[in-house]
Formats: C-alpha cells, structure tokens, sequence
C-alpha cells in the first residue's frame, strides 16, 4: 500500500514538475514578444515625429525623414501584390477547382510549399539573375518581381485551402441552373470564399513588407527621392538595415523609428487578417 | 405557319448554340489560364534552380568539390571556399533547433491541455505574432538590446563557470563580444519557436479525443497522457514541424547578418564571431567585384537552395503523411 502510495505521490510530482515547465515555456514566449516590442515602442517611438513622414533620408549625421523610404516600400509592395495576386489565385483556383484530383496539382502544392518557406535571399539571387544581371542595373521593378514571387505561394495556399472549404452543394447548384463552370467559379466559390482569400492578400502584404533580404541586390538603396521604376529605389526594410549598421546615432534613430513602422504595419495586417477568418469560423 | 414557326425555333436554336459555345470558349480560356498559373509555380522553382546554377558555373568549375572544404575566403587573391559560412549555418541552426524544440512542445502542451479556454486564442494569436514580425526587427533588437545584454552579463558569468573545465573552456571562451554564434542562435531559436509551436500544436489537436479521454480514465496524469498518447499519435507531424523550423533557421539571413559578426573563420567558442551563407552573401554580393567573387556567392545560395530544399521537402512530406491519416 505504501509503495503504491509512494508511486503515485511520484507521479503527481513529475506532472507537476513538467506541467509547470510548460507554462514557463510559454511564459517565455510571451516574454520575447513583450521584450522586443517593449524595445521597439521604446526606442522607436523617441524618434516618431511629423518630419519621419515628409523628410527625405539624411546624410550621416544630419536630421531628416523616412519618406523615400516609405515611399519605395509601398510602391514596391503594391507592385509585387498587383503581380502576385491574380497569378496565386488563378493557381489556387486550379488546384481547387479544375484539377482538385489531377497529379498536377499535388505536385504543384508540394513544390509551392517549399517556395512559401525557401530562404527569401536564394529569392533574390534569382531575380539578380533573370533581371539585374541581363539588364545591367538595379531598379525597383526587380525589386517589386522579387517580392511578388514572395506573393504567389502565400496567395496559392490560402486560396486553395479557401475554396476548398467552399460546400460542393453550393456548385453543384450553380451548374444545376446551366451556369457554365467559370461563372460558378466566379460568382459562387469565389465570393463564397472571398474573406479567407482577402486574409491570404493581408498576410502576403504582411509578409513583403517587412522583407529586406530579396531586396539588397534588386531593388538595392536609393539615398534620394526616385519614383523612376528603371532605378535603384530606397525601401524601409533596406534602410533600415544601412542606418542600423552605421556609426552615426541619427541614423540608428531613425533605424529604430523605420523598424516601429514596419512592425506596427505588420502586426496590424495579421490581426486584421485574423479577424476576418476568426468571424468565418464563428459563423 | 409551321414554316414561321420552324425559323423561330431554329433562329433561338442558333442563338442558343452560339451562347454555349461562347460559354465554353470562356470557360477554356479560364481553365488554361488557372492551369498555366498553376504550371508557374513548378517553373519559378525551376528557374531558381537554373539561375543558380548558371550563376555559380564559374565559381564551381574553377575550384570544383574543393569549395566545400576550404576555409579560405579571399576576395584579394580570389580564393573562395563554403566551409566557414557552411559551419556557421549548420551550427546556428542546430543549436537555436535545440533550445526552440522543448520550448516550443512546452507551449504546445501548455495551449492544448493547460490553458484556461478564454486565453487560448490571445495566447495563440501572441506566439504566432511572433512569427509576423520582420527578420529584421530581430536583426536589429538583437543587435542593440540583446547582444549588449549577453556581453555584459551572460557571457562574462559562462567564460568564469567554465575556465576550469576541459571541452567546455573551450567552446566558451572569451572575450564576449556580446555578437557571434551562440548570439545568433538565440535568435534563431527566438524565430524559429512559433513555427514549431504552432504546427505542434495543430497536429496535437489532430489527437482523437477518444484516445486521450480512455488514457485518463485508467487514471492517467496529464503528462502521462501527453507523454504516452499524445506525443507518439503525433510524432510525425512534430518532426514535420521541427524540419520546417530548421528550414527557416537555415536560410533566415537578417536577423543574423546583424549579429553573427561576419567573420570568415572557424572557431572553437560559440562566442567568437563567425558567418553564415545567407548573412555572407547579404553583406557581401553587392560590393562583390569580379565575376568569381560573384558567382561564389551565387554558388552559396545553390548550397543553400539544396539543403533547404531537402529539410524543406521532407518537412512537408512528414506533415502530408499526418495530413492523409487524419482524412484532412
């Protein structure tokens, strides 16, 4: 009796040894994200004022803004998602829709998975490749393809996973009444599935804009004020990169203000990216 | 009258065969366009691997498998060899793999079979915040916060705990520079956690309710449960989900291009400074001169491109085989 006692006392105290262990795992994750956006809102926020938004990047050591910056990052961004979009969801329309069965298909989700998670640098390397190298410059249109090849797998994923979730009923009337299988498509499984195909938009949109990596040898850095799409263009992301690893603590300032931007923009595309799925599942 | 009729009929009968053969004409553009989309993808994965390829021609047919081995790095008497940033890159992400994988099963764990119901979703929602937020925001925190953090306190304390102890004196030796390997690893593991959290915690709610609920009615403990049920049900997928983190870890370049030092050497202590591939070739490509210095970061990225793609490919197809016993 006693040894079974003893065993079971042994029992307890192992769940409750690892059990508490696994709320400290997860009070370390929390922990992270507060420290780094403590971090963030800390050093950023210092340097927030008007001029960040309407001045152009400083030399080293002088005072100025982030508007080239901002500017190439939303030109660029807008760019690769107007490219990127329509191409992963015609992909996701096919996977889902025409050749949900076929062999293409799966082969096409298997590759488009290891594009949504290859090293966004091998990204760059490529463009530098197929635009940079052949056209003799950089510019901000190798910079917008590099980041729309970023956009096509989030796009492809979402999409396909969202018609999917679309009931056959729902086409199976629509062909019932002699639409052809475009126009149910269209006007059925699309706008049955349009807010989860919207979120992929928003997290694809989450996703480029923060990226520098594709970006340092496509669509490089501008010091100036470019809007000249056939030219090296400034983007936060870069930026930010130059200005943090620099000596000059203007700079640094402005480095910390760039990544609060960046990071605000980001969490808030995903929350309202989450939200709107989060009603779909409620419904 | 019959003769009227006839026309009526076949004028509706012609406008209506024109109609169907519009639709089906739309319909075949549509369907080619969804197709040939599809295709893409298959060719942008192709073309990476051609590009690369071409791209590194140079660089590999000059010093041909000896790339791999050398440590040397010279863009001055153009000698270049993988091994450091190839050291570097396995090192790092082996380590940050480590120290995320118990975290990120803990969390897990915590999420799934802990957690008052009303937290679940915020907490969720807080740890896959993490991983939205820009490589580059890591880069930089880690640089300014983190790695003075390490070098003033963390560092200083592990050289002095383990002088007197032969092995470890060496893999933690001075001086702290706060920047290097195990810094980066840190902040790899910091990156990586989500991803592994999250898919580990999608493929524990794959666990039949049935399963668990007869291992505690036998009286199980809640560990137990996990330990014994939970864990060997979902195996697969976990391995799944630690491939796809190390995926990441392995060609994740911001964050470590701030803070791994970009030195091209080899050393004993995981606090010196050293390199990887991708902070190599973010620090480097632009201000390459020279077509082999080029094409040897180029050849970089292949290496790069084929680990990746190997983690990646079995990752995926650990998480499709949970993927076809659960019917989703």
């Amino acid at each position: 009796m006693s040894t079974s006692l003893a065993l079971h006392n042994s029992r307890k105290r192992k769940n409750g040894v690892m059990m508490t262990l696994c709320v400290i795992a997860a009070g370390i994750g929390l922990a992270w994200l507060a420290l780094i956006l403590g971090a963030l809102l800390y050093k950023g926020l210092s340097g927030l004022s008007l001029s960040v938004f309407t001045q152009m990047t400083p030399p080293p050591g002088d005072a100025g803004g982030l508007l080239n910056a901002i500017y190439g990052s939303i030109v660029m961004t807008i760019i690769g998602i107007v490219v990127g979009t329509p191409i992963g969801v015609l992909a996701g329309t096919y996977m889902a829709e025409y050749g949900r069965f076929s062999k293409l298909t799966t082969v096409v989700r298997f590759i488009n998975d290891i594009l949504l998670s290859a090293p966004s640098i091998i990204i760059g390397l490529f463009v530098y490749e197929l635009l940079v190298r052949p056209m003799g410059h950089f510019s901000a249109i190798a910079g917008a393809v590099a980041l729309s090849i970023l956009v096509i797998p989030v796009v492809v994923r979402t999409t396909e996973d969202m018609l999917n979730l679309v009931p056959n009923a729902l086409r199976e009337a629509g062909a019932a009444i002699g639409a052809p299988r475009w126009v149910v498509i269209r006007s059925v499984a699309y706008r049955a599935a349009l807010s989860g195909i919207v979120t992929g938009i928003l997290l694809a949109i989450a996703r480029i804009s923060g990226e520098t990596a594709p970006l340092l040898f496509t669509a490089l850095n501008n010091q100036f004020w470019s809007s000249n799409l056939n030219a090296p263009m400034a983007s936060l992301p870069v930026t930010i990169f130059q200005f943090a690893l620099s000596p000059y603590e203007e700079w640094q300032q402005l480095a910390w203000t760039g990544a609060l931007i960046i990071t605000m923009t980001v969490l808030g595309l995903s929350v309202i990216a989450r939200s709107l799925t989060g009603r779909r599942e409620d419904r | 009258m019959s003769a009227v009729s006839e026309a009526v009929t076949s004028s509706a009968m012609r406008s209506r065969e024109a109609t169907v053969r519009r639709f089906a004409l739309t319909d075949t553009i549509f369907r080619t366009a969804t197709r040939l989309s599809a295709i893409l993808v298959l060719v942008i994965l192709g073309g990476v691997a051609i590009s690369l390829f071409a791209g590194s021609w140079e660089a590999l047919s000059k010093f041909g498998f000896s790339f791999l081995t050398t440590e040397s790095w010279n863009p001055v008497t153009e000698n270049f060899g993988a091994l450091a940033p190839i050291y570097g890159t396995v090192v790092t992400s082996a380590i940050a793999i480590i120290i995320a994988v118990p975290i990120g099963i803990g969390i897990a764990i915590f999420l799934t079979e802990l957690c008052p119901r009303p937290l679940r979703r915020p907490i969720g929602i807080a740890v896959e915040l993490l991983a939205g937020i820009p490589s580059i925001i890591y880069g930089i925190w880690g640089l300014f916060v983190f790695a003075p953090f390490l070098q003033t306190t963390i560092q200083p304390f592990v050289i002095w705990l383990f002088k007197g102890i032969p092995g470890l004196n060496n893999l933690f030796a001075g001086p702290p520079y706060g920047i290097g390997l195990l810094t980066s690893s840190l902040i790899l593991a910091i990156m990586v956690l989500p991803f592994i959290t999250s898919i580990t915690k999608d493929v524990f709610d794959t666990v039949p309710a049935v399963l668990k609920e007869s291992a505690y009615g036998i009286g199980c403990t809640t560990w137990e449960v996990t330990r014994r049920v939970t864990i060997p049900y979902t195996r697969i997928g976990i391995m799944g989900g630690v491939m796809l983190g190390l995926g990441r870890a392995l060609g994740e370049t911001m964050a470590v291009t701030f803070v791994i030092g970009n030195a091209h050497r080899i050393s004993a202590s995981l606090f010196a400074p050293g390199t990887t591939i991708s902070a190599t070739i973010a620090n480097e490509f632009t201000e390459a001169d020279g077509d082999l210095y080029t094409s040897s970061l180029v050849s970089l990225g292949l290496i790069l491109f084929i680990i990746t793609f190997i983690i990646l490919a079995i990752a995926r197809y650990m998480l499709m085989r949970i993927d076809a016993r659960t019917g989703a």
